[in-house]
């Protein structure tokens, strides 16, 4: 949440074909959110540092050769954005097509079955198959902790539970290893996480998480539901508290 | 059955699955009647029939490929077929069929027929335990069936809802068509 | 240092080593060293002390001096020797006050050493990297010592400029615009940054520069942290060239001691200081923001941008990211004037670039030449052309972010433009040559692994993108590959092209893109044999009755 204050400068610009003035500053994605034009996104959430990492909120900006993401530009006097074009459908579905390609996204036999943003995301976008060649990989259950656990044949490598583990609850016990399709989120220094030092077991992660990669233990198929909406009062309650 | 009507016909084909795409085709209840009327059924599980027909309009195919057998009938279904719907997460995704596709199949074999034996048997018997013979091999991966056949349209979901295979088949049959994701997801 | 002592200290360099009446110089640099120079080095000076020549003969490691595929190179007064070996020691040194080593003399007339232009490798070959008098005695830290008393910053950028230098380190921006935009940036700290992350496959031109002659890289950092109004500067290089890393440590620590860099340089008020950081063998670290992260302790992973790092660079500063060769072009800029630097080259591409070559090729190594040259001139003048008596195909330039160029694009000159044009791009300056024998597709799919390998998995597009890259590429090297798998292949190069985060998943299909434009018939050779080979997989009726297999 910005404060408003008197010497911040007001813009203008068109969002598809739209005219919307804002405050100097703001990102695409904060604008277009709140004037209801929806720009698909999974690594971005708000109260969370900006990642620019899942690259579904790509938009054309007029004049420019290269697509921008949304979450990551800020806007500009008289810029004119589109949020959707053929192109960009197409590059979206690509995307989440090959996150469900890239691990072991078993929907149906998923704790999180039904209430998953990247499955949500594959309705929107009208993805009924994958075209590329699936991976298969072989991943770790992590299993050691009390009462959550990390699957990651679920996991996209968004990083929120990373982002919220440093950030907001300033554990950061999470964080991530390796390269490429072989990055994996891990605890501490890659050990198990009912054995990390530095967990606080505050949950954060799993309510952040948009697949069931980070799951309270002890759900069944489709039992998992998340509650992300507790990042902005927290913002709220240390802006105010400052 | 015959073929000299000229009403559309319809094939169902069980590959790699757990028969529950089918179940729901059953859920139809009673319109299984009104689609009776509709289209010849000339294959399917429940029609039990020994060899695929000649020619068919159009062919639900439930299960991902997993054995040389599932690959040897998609490419009959293929030839034979003029439209092919791939029915159910299986035949989609790979699902749950996939989830062996982790490990080695001499892995697996050992898991499923050696190490759960009640006595721990010895090489000869191990070789005896496993299934060279009689059942088709199994290809090293089980895969979705656009991966070695066009498929035509795609209907996900584990299984997906009566409701959506009788609106894909529908809409179909009116000439149009249908967006699955409207009716279906992957795990529903 | 006072002014005056840099100048005293050059004097006596010089008059010192015109005592010796002779000189042999031997390449330490990794490519000769992996041929035990540096024992040929040990037992030359063992085999002058023998002799009781030590008064009379100078032995001296130096820095590359370029036919690498002929080393160890050794230079005897005016004798080039290739192959040397230790056993060949006796033979040299004796060579020195009667007739040359006939069996080991190197041709300095053939066109490899004739038609190159030395800027940046002047003293490569000549200076002894470890030592920094040898090097003041070659003119090191005269451009920084004009620069300190004679110019302000405005002018030194106005130098640059004039110069028309571009970034070497792949992307082409111009120096002199990159100088004035962090010069302009607000803020009291400011950094320069070195990036010596050279990781494409086939590219050694800044471990040469590293290694041969490193005070060359601090005068250039300290210069241009002068200019923008810097006082720290990182190195950052990657581990894995271990001799880089000694090397800039001791010119680090000799400068240091000789208060060449650290406080008041030359008793005036610029103070500046060097850090070197080691790079964990990551690929993308090359990449700048990733490489300030890195530099900062964190995960080297690349953001978007912007915020540039000129604005917003190390640990949130203001910072100037130049590469190695650019830092070197430094010094002979302001030596010999924006003017003198300008006339060499192209109308857009100043100066000289370093290439490093590899492949099918004659004479492997690293060359000098002025921007603007025809490719021809360089694979067949002085590269010496294929050998083995085979045709050359192409020449991949950029590594895996850029692309080949086929054997009727030969006449294209050498420089940023032409090569986009050609589909490729100057890169940091590795040129693989490939024959006949080579495939394009497999080409690609090599690139394209390493891609795979080096993306660092924070953006989707590249981590998964050049994994399905390869894993197509691999289908239809194997056999396997369908005309759907093409065009999946072309859709996603597109896509990945378009949609990643950084440069090296924007251009990693490259190699892909470029191969296609020339050889696209490699491809569809491939996919008809595996058509061929497995039968048409994809689809169609084929109205033939076939039996359903009953099983028993």
């Amino acid at each position: 949440m910005t404060s408003v204050t008197l010497t911040a400068e007001s813009i203008t610009l068109q969002i598809d074909g739209k005219d919307i003035s804002c405050r100097s500053g703001e990102t695409i994605l904060q604008v277009a959110r709140e004037n209801n034009i929806d720009i698909p996104t999974l690594c971005f959430l708000e109260g969370l540092t900006v990642w620019g990492g899942c690259r579904l909120c790509m938009v054309e900006i007029a004049g420019s050769p290269k697509l921008h993401a949304a979450c990551a530009t800020t806007c500009a006097e008289g810029m004119a954005v589109s949020t959707t074009s053929p192109r960009l459908k197409e590059y979206r579905k690509m995307i989440v097509e090959m996150l469900f390609a890239e691990r072991n996204h078993v929907c149906s036999v998923c704790v999180s079955n039904g209430h998953c943003e990247l499955q949500n995301m594959a309705v929107k976008l009208e993805i009924d198959h994958v075209r590329f060649p699936y991976r298969f990989p072989r991943l770790e259950v992590d299993n050691s902790h009390d009462y959550m656990r990390l699957d990651q044949n679920r996991c996209i490598l968004c990083v929120r539970c990373v982002r919220v583990c440093g950030e907001i609850e300033g554990a950061h016990t999470k964080d991530v290893k390796g390269r490429g399709v072989l990055a994996a989120i891990i605890h501490d220094l890659d050990q198990p996480w009912g054995e990390s030092q530095t967990c606080t077991g505050c949950g954060k992660c799993v309510n952040v998480c948009p697949t069931g990669a980070l799951t309270q233990r002890g759900t069944a198929v489709g039992e998992m539901t998340k509650k992300t909406d507790f990042l902005p009062y927290l913002t709220l309650m240390r802006e105010a508290k400052s | 059955m015959t073929s000299t009507t000229t009403r559309p016909t319809v094939a169902t084909v069980w590959l790699d699955g757990c028969s529950g795409c089918h179940m729901s085709l059953m859920d139809l209840d009673e319109r299984l009647i009104t689609l009776a009327g509709l289209v010849d059924i000339l294959h399917s599980p429940v029609v039990d029939p020994k060899e695929f027909p000649s020619s068919v309009d159009l062919t639900l195919v439930e299960g991902a490929v997993s054995s040389e057998e599932d690959l040897h009938k998609a490419k009959i279904i293929r030839a034979h077929s003029k439209y092919v719907i791939a029915l159910g997460d299986c035949a989609v995704t790979g699902n749950v069929p996939a989830m062996r596709n982790y490990w080695d199949r001499s892995d697996l074999f050992d898991r499923a027929y050696v190490e759960n034996a009640q006595e721990p048997p010895t090489p000869e018997e191990r070789k005896a335990l496993l299934p060279l013979v009689v059942v088709p091999p199994l290809r090293p991966h089980a895969t979705p069936l656009h991966e070695v056949i066009k498929v035509d349209l795609y209907l996900p979901g584990c299984p997906p809802p009566a409701d959506a295979i009788w609106f894909v088949l529908t809409e179909l049959l009116a000439g149009r068509v249908p967006n699955a994701m409207s009716v279906s997801r992957f795990g529903k | 240092m006072k002014p005056e002592e840099l100048v005293s200290m050059m004097e006596k360099a010089r008059a010192d080593s015109a005592a010796f009446k002779h000189e042999i110089r031997v390449c330490t640099e990794s490519g000769c060293m992996s041929l035990q120079s540096d024992t040929l080095l040990k037992t030359l000076g063992d085999e002058v002390k023998s002799r009781g020549m030590t008064d009379k003969v100078h032995v001296k490691g130096v820095g590359c001096m370029g036919l690498c595929c002929n080393g160890p190179l050794v230079k005897a007064d005016a004798a080039m020797y290739q192959f040397a070996r230790p056993e060949n020691a006796s033979a040299i040194v004796e060579g020195l006050s009667t007739q040359p080593v006939a069996e080991l003399l190197c041709d300095l007339q053939q066109p490899f050493f004739t038609r190159q232009k030395l800027v940046v490798r002047e003293n490569s070959g000549n200076v002894d990297p470890e030592s920094l008098i040898d090097c003041i005695a070659h003119g090191a830290y005269q451009a920084l010592l004009k620069v300190l008393t004679t110019m302000t910053p405005q002018q030194v950028i106005q130098e640059i400029s004039d110069s028309g230098l571009r970034g070497r380190g792949g992307a082409g921006f111009p120096t002199g615009l990159k100088w004035a935009t962090v010069s302009k940036a607000g803020g009291s700290t400011k950094y320069v940054i070195c990036n010596g992350d050279e990781g494409d496959p086939g590219a050694f031109m800044d471990r040469s520069v590293m290694e041969g002659d490193p005070h060359r890289v601090l005068e250039g950092m300290a210069i241009a942290a002068y200019a923008v109004g810097a006082e720290n500067g990182v190195i950052y290089v990657r581990a894995e060239y271990p001799l880089a890393v000694k090397r800039l440590t001791k010119a680090i620590n000799l400068a240091r001691r000789h208060e060449l860099i650290g406080h008041n340089i030359f008793g005036t008020k610029f103070s500046f200081n060097v850090e070197l950081r080691l790079g964990a063998g990551a690929f993308v670290c090359g990449e700048e923001t990733a490489l300030i992260a890195s530099v900062e302790g964190k995960r080297g992973v690349p953001r978007p941008r912007p915020p540039y790092p000129a604005n917003y660079g190390l640990f949130g500063c203001p910072t100037l990211i130049n590469n190695v060769e650019t830092y070197a072009n430094v010094a002979p800029i302001i030596n010999k004037g924006a003017a003198w630097f300008a006339q060499i080259g192209t109308e857009k591409s100043k100066g000289t670039k370093i290439f490093a070559l590899t492949g099918k090729i004659k004479n492997t190594g690293l060359i000098e030449v002025p921007l603007g040259m025809p490719l021809r001139d360089i694979i067949y003048d002085i590269a010496g052309g294929v050998p083995d008596g085979k045709e050359f195909k192409a020449v991949q330039t950029g590594g895996p972010s850029g692309g080949c160029i086929p054997a009727e694009l030969l006449d294209i000159t050498v420089d940023y433009e032409s090569l986009a044009k050609a589909g490729s791009i100057m890169g940091s300056g590795g040129m693989i040559i490939m024959d006949e024998t080579s495939n394009m597709v497999d080409v690609a799919r090599f690139f394209m692994e390493f891609c795979m390998t080096e993306s660092c998995g924070k953006c989707v597009p590249c981590r998964v993108g050049t994994y399905e890259m390869h894993e197509l590429l691999d289908r239809i090297c194997e056999k396997r590959g369908t005309p759907e798998d093409l065009q999946l292949l072309k859709d996603l190069c597109d896509m990945v092209k378009q949609t990643s985060l950084c440069g090296l998943g924007q251009s990693s299909p490259n190699p892909v893109l470029s191969t296609l434009r020339y050889f696209e018939h490699e491809y569809l050779d491939l996919v008809k044999q595996a058509q061929a080979a497995h039968g048409d997989q994809s689809h169609a009726a084929t109205g033939e009755h076939i039996e359903l297999e009953v099983l028993p």
